[in-house]
């Protein structure tokens, strides 16, 4: 695992690269409301907006994407490491495999119909949607392109 | 296509969430339940690099590559910010991911993840559909007319 002192950096960095590259502004969640305005604007006024114009930021998440897939795929590290109090926890939840840093045990397919994997992946997600948008921004834009 | 360059550094950003392991379930959790100092190590330090950055941009009043004045406007606060936020961090504690990690979660090949995403689509297009059926400024929306503003519909 990258320690936070190299991982906390780079990302930081992120900002005035985005700044410099053309005079971008950090933020990820936007992109949510650019595929909301280009797929489904339903007439709703807040997303009657020229989204083209930060389609940048579609580019940025669609590397993102990528780039979990080359780290996940070519520059694997093994199981992840957990806390022995949380892996406690965690084992009375049936969760017992922490070979990919997203748990297999919640997140899969057949998870989806259950009571539990409709919580973590549908409302959880949903809530991300909203409350992001609700704020404003989420973590990237407010914490660290805001402050 | 000028917009590769973002791609590029998307790329570069995805592989340091996954390797930095910032994207995942298990960090999020140790984070929310102070077991972990990585988290908070990688956010403030982030933030702190951010914030001189931008000292430094603003400072020599840097110009983007393409020649552009770098304008940086200050953020304004409102309460939506709070609600929004208790919101945001529920969803971040069931999913364990914010905007950016869910699309580096698909990249490493957990695909349910989409339909996270397609759910956090459609949490934000909620929020544009409330927010025009209830007549209330931003500032003054309230958690109570997320309710009534629900029921109404």
């Amino acid at each position: 695992m990258l320690p936070w002192y190299i991982a906390g950096p780079l990302i930081g960095l992120t900002v005035p690269a985005l700044l410099l590259l053309g005079n971008k502004k950090f933020g990820i969640s936007s992109t949510l409301r650019q595929v909301c305005a280009a797929c489904i604007p339903a007439g709703i006024p807040f997303f009657k907006y020229d989204w083209k114009k930060d389609a940048w930021n579609l580019f940025f998440v669609a590397g993102i994407l990528i780039g979990g897939f080359v780290a996940a795929n070519w520059l694997h590290s093994g199981p992840v490491e957990v806390h022995p109090n949380l892996q406690a926890e965690l084992a009375e939840y049936g969760v017992v495999n922490y070979d990919n840093i997203v748990p297999q045990d919640l997140f899969n397919w057949n998870e989806l119909l259950t009571p539990r994997g409709l919580i973590l992946m549908v409302v959880g997600g949903f809530l991300v949607g909203f409350g992001t948008r609700y704020a404003g921004g989420c973590t990237s834009g407010h914490s660290i392109m805001g402050a | 296509m000028k917009n590769i360059k973002y791609a590029i550094l998307g790329i570069f950003f995805g592989i340091v969430f996954v390797k930095a392991e910032i994207i995942s379930w298990f960090r999020i959790q140790e984070m929310f339940r102070f077991q972990r100092f990585h988290m908070y190590g990688v956010i403030g330090s982030a933030v702190v690099v951010g914030m001189i950055s931008i000292l430094l941009i603003k400072k020599y009043n840097a110009r983007s590559a393409e020649g552009e004045q770098i304008q940086i406007e200050p953020k304004k606060f409102n309460k939506g910010q709070i609600y929004g936020g208790l919101m945001f961090g529920a969803g971040w504690a069931l999913t364990g991911a914010c905007p950016g990690p869910l699309f580096a979660q698909i990249g490493t090949g957990a695909t349910v993840i989409i339909v996270t995403l397609l759910s956090a689509i459609a949490g934000t297009w909620f929020y544009g559909l409330i927010r025009k059926s209830c007549p209330i400024k931003q500032a003054t929306f309230h958690l109570r007319y997320f309710v009534n503003c629900t029921v109404q519909l």
